[in-house]
């Protein structure tokens, strides 16, 4: 690149300047408070060690539950990565976009959409009610740890499908070919061929699942209930229940200290050398089921994943429109029956609502919040990639900061803001901003990571022949990299906007009850007694299934051709 | 005396045949190539020897044994694939050894083993060298130390030194010819490369459109090609019709003259038949006018080290490629002798 004067220079200083002052104001600030707050409480000695003592009984429990879900995860994805990596089956684009459901679910909608299966107010258990004619519900889902294991895999099932199959199927089939002609049995040819060299796989996917067990949030407050307390819960009842900041702050401290860790072993393992062959053919080792034993096992995979993806979301849709008149004289027994009241209500203020403003209102927020975030995040993001771009030296610590705030939980984010923006102007109580101004942080490096890979595509030559043909830096940028980067920008747009309007660990500290985001309301209204309030939680968390589903819906078409493998 | 029997091989891909009914038999120390053009089949055939793919049809045999029930692990035969699949996660020894452990051999032996089977390539020293910092000539050598160290039965190779460059694959190929008749089993090598083919293989055998249309030592079917196909894929570039004049000596008239050709097959021949010639070598020398010769019109002339490579053209427009010892140029006309370039009949 060439110097373009003065101008140029500052341009160029001011590409990298704003992400990094706004990283500084809404981060690393408050990150700050943050640790400040815990060391002076430490320090002052009025929490001190009976803290960290207090710090250590959710912190065992995070850390279990984590690890029984990653394993669990494990014992479904495994398999499953195996059979889409090997088989070629009818249903299998279906069964892909499927699965790409739980990387863009609301917490608030899973929950939801389980609890409309599984809870005490579920198809399931009203049917078992009605045919057995039980006044109890016959399974208990909601408070317990098969709840919140059960949603814990399925969210992360995808990623080990995702992440291990993919490797899996860019292994060179003829190494474990090789393995059997040197005389090494099928079950050898995997011990000591196949799993070593997909072993850095396996554990990215491993750390990442347990990484997103152990900063689970959303599900842990609702289904775990008051009886499970991770890390994330206990810092969110410290603030918004008990009002103890010292506490929940040395609680975020370790919550940070423990995913730096995981992090960096993630990256560590990341950076172990890949294995550099490909298969010749793509799609070389995809092969039709033959055998029975083939056929019923990805038939009986492709159902379990079904059920497990499918179920809870029909469940959800199914049961906000199921209307239940109690039978007269006889508690238990009702009548189900179809209903638009779910719907209807959401517009309607009532005096039962918790909120000032109707339920629809929320939605309104919702939309108004995520637009904001759009264009934060592709500002914030575009002059990132554009500061990278022009000094790939930075591209090391730009690439790292930018990323940081996906590594802090939402919660400790959230924690972070109620510690620090306390005063006027900028007050969590009067500034509703800063909600659209936490999403952007975590929506940057989605955005980020999705404009990058297409800049670095732009050869330079195209550029550099605009500029022969005389246009002028401006010019360049408008007729060869605007076009050419509007689909990338469209992802990354609809990305921002889908997080936005799922987001619910930070909103949970920073929305007011008079701006309640969907996710807040159906959260507040799922948990409260009534027919009618768990009605309109369903009628609201499908209409963010709807929004959710139209975005991967969106985002598939955008796909470039050729990334639809797996 | 160990022997390799494929009887009647079929197989499909994506629908359409593949392989149409491949029959051969490699013996104890011999080395049979199959030649032909990537895609044509052959790799799909070693795998099926191997075990490693299915066919629609025909039989594996060693010694007369069908091998349809026995699993790859078992059949203890040695495959090399072209670009050699050493694992990644494990050094030159440890690949080495990983037949023998399969085979369940004491670390003694193994030890022994694959120092033999190193130094044997001429790798003595690089066991505990990683296996992705080796040169390629370097993984070529470890992956046939590999094959040959558990000892198996049959040898197969695919495209052992395709991914070579030129220098190197003369050197290897002449190390490869000294390992494969060393051995003392009955090989199978993959190639598209004719020369390869001729320098290495005692028989040959020709694979096209999923048949092969030949198969001899390769001075036979270098000297005798069956068909045209044949004749080009050997590199023979002057095939042209001809009509029989005379029987004894045997005696065609071409667009190039009258030409006295061999006639080994003792085909039944009529003079007034219609044939094909192929003239096997490119040799010629220019003849001066009052001796007889072909006339020719030079298109270009491009100097190849000992010789001009010269396309000409008679009067008809019938194309010659031949190599003369003396620069021509574009309209030249020069009158050739044919003598040297062994004229062959096609049938």
């Amino acid at each position: 690149m060439s110097a373009n004067g003065k101008s140029g220079r500052l341009g160029r200083t001011l590409l990298w300047l704003i992400p990094l002052a706004f990283l500084a104001a809404f981060f690393f600030l408050p990150l700050g408070k943050i640790l400040a707050t815990a060391a002076r409480s430490a320090l002052e000695n009025e929490l001190g060690l009976s803290s960290f003592k207090q710090a250590l009984s959710p912190l065992w429990f995070t850390t279990w539950q984590a690890a029984l879900s990653t394993v669990l995860t494990l014992l479904l994805g495994l398999p499953s990565a195996y059979l889409y990596s090997h088989y070629r089956f009818r249903g299998k684009r279906l069964m892909r976009t499927l699965t790409t459901l739980p990387f863009i679910l609301p917490t608030v909608v899973a929950v939801a959409g389980f609890t409309a299966l599984l809870g005490p107010r579920g198809l399931l258990n009203l049917g078992l009610m009605k045919l057995f004619g039980l006044d109890q519900p016959p399974i208990m889902f909601m408070n317990t740890l098969w709840g919140i294991l059960l949603v814990h895999v399925f969210y992360n099932t995808t990623i080990v499908l995702r992440v291990v199959g993919s490797a899996w199927s860019q292994l060179d089939p003829r190494w474990e070919q090789t393995a059997r002609m040197l005389g090494a049995s099928k079950r050898q040819a995997l011990r000591e061929v196949t799993l070593p060299l997909l072993r850095p796989s396996i554990l990215a996917a491993t750390l990442l699942v347990f990484l997103f067990d152990f900063t689970s949030f959303g599900v842990i407050l609702m289904v775990g209930g008051p009886y499970f307390s991770t890390l994330e819960v206990a810092i969110y009842q410290q603030t918004m229940s008990l009002f103890n900041l010292p506490l929940a702050g040395i609680l975020a401290v370790v919550q940070l200290l423990c995913t730096f860790v995981i992090t960096w072993i993630y990256s560590k393992i990341n950076g172990i050398r890949r294995v550099p062959l490909m298969p010749r053919l793509e799609g070389e080792i995809l092969r039709q089921a033959r055998s029975l034993k083939e056929k019923v096992a990805l038939c009986g995979m492709n159902s379990l994943l079904a059920l497990l993806l499918v179920a809870p979301m029909l469940a959800l849709v199914l049961r906000s429109f199921l209307r239940l008149a109690a039978d007269q004289g006889n508690r238990g027994s009702f009548t189900p029956g179809f209903t638009l009241q779910y719907y209807t209500q959401l517009f309607v203020n009532s005096n039962q609502s918790i909120f000032y403003v109707p339920p629809v209102s929320a939605a309104l927020n919702s939309l108004l919040f995520a637009l904001l975030t759009v264009v934060f995040s592709l500002v914030l993001g575009t002059l990132t990639v554009y500061a990278i771009f022009h000094n790939q030296r930075s591209q090391r610590w730009l690439d790292v900061l930018i990323t940081l705030p996906l590594g802090a939980s939402a919660v400790t984010l959230g924690l972070g803001f109620v510690i620090t923006f306390n005063r006027a102007p900028l007050n969590v109580r009067h500034f509703p901003l800063l909600i659209p101004i936490a999403h952007a942080l975590v929506a940057t490096p989605f955005v980020v990571r999705s404009l990058q890979p297409a800049l670095n595509s732009i050869p330079t030559s195209l550029r550099q022949a605009a500029s022969v043909l005389g246009a002028s830096p401006v010019n360049v940028w408008r007729k060869v990299d605007r076009p050419l980067l509007r689909r990338p920008m469209l992802v990354a747009a609809i990305f921002a906007f889908t997080i936005s309007l799922g987001e619910f660990g930070a909103t949970s500290f920073l929305a007011r009850p008079e701006t309640p985001t969907l996710p807040v309301a159906i959260y507040r209204y799922i948990s409260m007694p009534g027919e009618l309030n768990y009605g309109q939680a369903l009628a609201m968390s499908t209409l963010l299934l709807v929004l959710c589903g139209l975005s991967i819906y969106l985002l598939e078409k955008l796909q470039p051709e050729g990334m639809n493998e797996i | 005396m160990n022997k390799l029997e494929v009887v009647n091989i079929q197989k499909e891909y994506e629908g359409s045949p593949l392989l149409k009914g491949i029959s051969f038999e490699v013996n104890t120390g011999e080395v049979l190539c199959l030649l032909g053009r990537s895609g044509s089949g052959k790799s799909t055939l070693l795998r099926i020897i191997a075990g490693i793919e299915d066919c629609e049809g025909g039989q594996v045999l060693w010694n007369h044994e069908d091998m349809a029930a026995v699993p790859t692990h078992l059949r203890r035969f040695g495959l090399m694939f072209q670009d050699y699949a050493l694992f990644p996660h494990l050094d030159v020894h440890d690949n080495v050894a990983f037949g023998l452990k399969t085979q369940g051999q004491n670390k003694q032996t193994i030890e022994q083993k694959v120092s033999a089977a190193l130094e044997q390539v001429n790798l003595a020293g690089f066991a505990r060298r990683s296996v992705t910092d080796l040169s390629g000539g370097e993984q070529q050598r470890v992956a046939l130390a590999r094959a040959l160290a558990p000892e198996p039965r049959l040898l197969m190779l695919d495209e052992p030194l395709a991914a070579l460059d030129r220098a190197l694959r003369a050197q290897l190929q002449e190390e490869l010819r000294q390992v494969l008749h060393h051995a003392g089993i009955p090989s199978i090598y993959v190639t598209h490369d004719q020369d390869e083919a001729l320098a290495l293989g005692d028989r040959i055998a020709l694979l096209n459109e999923g048949q092969i249309v030949q198969i001899g030592s390769p001075e036979e079917v270098y000297r005798h090609p069956r068909s045209e196909w044949v004749a080009r894929f050997l590199g023979m570039e002057n095939i042209f019709e001809g009509k029989i004049i005379r029987l004894n000596p045997l005696t065609v008239s071409t667009g190039f003259g009258e030409l006295e050709v061999a006639n080994k097959d003792n085909k039944r021949l009529n003079i007034g038949d219609v044939v094909k010639v192929v003239l096997l070598s490119k040799d010629a020398e220019i003849s001066d006018a009052k001796k007889k010769g072909t006339l020719l019109t030079v298109i270009e002339s491009v100097f190849k080290g000992d010789h001009y490579r010269t396309v000409g053209k008679n009067d008809k427009g019938e194309k010659l490629v031949i190599n003369l010892k003396f620069k021509t140029h574009p309209n030249e006309k020069i009158k050739v002798d044919l003598e040297a370039t062994n004229p062959r009949i096609l049938v």
